[in-house]
């Protein structure tokens, strides 16, 4: 064990759960005020329900004994053998229990983005179950085949802090809920304007200060590579609000807040899985093609008509795909890219990607129909005229 | 007696305030208010999608006055309201049938 390693991976422990609030600002300010309190709730209380979740049996389905390369065993269900020192642990310069708890805050905040597609509308009881069963079904799966000694790592799929496990995962299932749970009441009639964006930017902010935990954390050690994906992160995120806002700036007339952030946020999500993979200048690339990438990916719910509210699918799951792609061609820092002459590496990245969109789409399909059909998602129309804050919770955000 | 609303923009207020009282007028009521009229609204854009927003943020303005000081107190508010573009306003005068002044029980003029 290294005790360096074990501070500097607590930090980010706390970095990463950091994240969680900063999602909730980031939708809270996104949608109307009625439903500001209900949004902030579905990101919020993840930290109660995953968490627990994960001690209990999602770390071990992600971590445990490696079962056909699919599902982890459940070695460590109830946290059994999951203790003080590095015995068991993945990472043997981490304390068992600090793994852990730094993976438990991926699972905590990779629901919460899903939450963002179906804002407005969802049954807080409904949404519970259903992310309940997506966690064990969905990311639990989507962690061991990655991370915890499951196919896809062993094909040699790069995923440095988890595009196909968080972003692309969330993205498809987002993409899949927002067509099954329909639109909002008065879609296309009535104007869904962000009612709050101060608090909207304030979470992006947020996110990105907590990203640094997601991604150079994802190093496991406080070492150069933590420092590389560090570096990366931020240029990477720098570039792509940069670029955001000039193809808004070029399309609709006018550099706005909101674009700034969502670049930021595009950015962030492209470069988590090259974030160790690549080299600052190689992740400017890569965070200026997210900007402009993802400004195109929030026009497909126009094009094609779904109403992801809070635009999941154009920024997590465009963002996801389009950042594992890259790592495949950009890859120069402890793997081999498309630019080193490793064209196989582009072509494992792509078969990640399609199985990911594949596999959680699916998934969701399933979760969603079971949850949908017994417990019930959607929103009555009189509930969502009322606001989830009320009909929900019995609360509001603001009194005026 | 005659009350004037005057409904203009909002950072006009202090202008019509200080206009209104130069000339006398010795109270007022202000209120918060949306709406729109030849102006129309704006256009708001989020993450590339137009939204035309009808309602305009204006202040409205109450006073209640006697009979031949309403024309003078009409034109002194136009003129603090006046920018010339489209969008400053209304200006509506109406007769007022009796006024009560809570604390002493004076009715007509005299509670004015």
């Amino acid at each position: 064990m290294n005790f360096v390693d074990n501070a500097f991976i607590l930090i980010c422990a706390a970095l990463v759960m950091f994240m969680t609030p900063g999602l909730a600002l980031f939708y809270g300010g996104l949608v109307r005020s009625k439903n500001v309190l209900a949004t902030i709730m579905q990101s919020f209380i993840m930290l109660g329900l995953m968490s627990v979740l994960w001690a209990v049996i999602g770390y071990s389905l992600s971590f445990g004994s490696d079962i056909g390369g699919l599902i982890g065993g459940f070695d460590f269900a109830f946290l059994k053998g999951v203790g003080m020192d590095a015995a068991n642990s993945p990472a043997d310069n981490l304390p068992h229990l600090t793994f852990m708890i730094f993976q438990c805050m991926f699972a905590v905040i990779t629901p919460a983005l899903i939450s963002g597609a179906f804002a407005e509308r969802m049954k807080f009881a409904g949404f519970m179950v259903f992310s309940a069963l997506w966690l064990i079904l969905v990311y639990a799966p989507m962690c061991h085949w990655v991370w915890g000694g499951g196919w896809m790592g062993e094909m040699g799929a790069l995923d440095f802090a988890g595009g196909a496990v968080v972003h692309m995962s969330s993205g498809a299932a987002a993409l899949c809920c927002a067509i099954l749970i329909g639109k909002r009441k008065g879609h296309g009639s009535t104007a869904f304007i962000p009612h709050n964006l101060p608090m909207t930017i304030l979470g992006a902010a947020i996110l990105w200060f907590g990203w640094f935990g997601f991604n150079a954390g994802s190093a496991l050690a406080a070492d150069g590579n933590a420092a590389n994906a560090f570096v990366t992160t931020h240029m990477a995120t720098a570039a792509a609000a940069l670029s955001w806002i000039a193809a808004e700036w070029m399309h609709g007339g006018k550099a706005t807040t909101l674009g700034a952030a969502s670049g930021a946020v595009a950015g962030l999500v492209a470069i988590t899985p090259a974030a160790g993979f690549v080299t600052p200048m190689w992740a400017i690339v890569l965070g200026l093609g997210a900007g402009v990438i993802c400004y195109g990916g929030i026009m497909l719910k126009n094009k094609f008509g779904y109403d992801d509210a809070l635009d999941v699918v154009g920024i997590h799951g465009v963002g996801g795909t389009f950042g594992a792609l890259m790592t495949g061609v950009l890859a120069t820092v402890n793997a081999e890219g498309l630019i080193m002459g490793n064209a196989h590496q582009l072509w494992v990245q792509f078969v990640s990607v399609v199985a990911t969109w594949a596999f959680c789409f699916a998934m969701t399909f399933v979760i969603f129909k079971v949850v949908d059909t017994t417990i019930g998602l959607k929103a009555t129309p009189e509930e969502e005229d009322k606001g989830m804050d009320i009909a929900e919770h019995s609360e509001t955000g603001y009194q005026w | 007696m005659k009350k004037i609303e005057i409904i203009t923009r909002t950072f006009k207020l202090d202008e019509v305030k200080t206009a209104l009282s130069g000339i006398g007028v010795k109270g007022m009521t202000v209120s918060e208010v949306k709406g729109f009229g030849r102006q129309g609204g704006h256009k708001e854009v989020y993450r590339g999608a137009e939204y035309q927003v009808d309602f305009v943020p204006k202040i409205k303005i109450e006073v209640v006055v006697e009979d031949d000081f309403a024309v003078d107190v009409v034109e002194a508010a136009r003129k603090a309201a006046y920018t010339g573009e489209t969008g400053d306003g209304k200006i509506f005068v109406s007769p007022v049938d009796e006024v009560v002044r809570i604390r002493t029980g004076e009715t007509g003029e005299d509670a004015v």
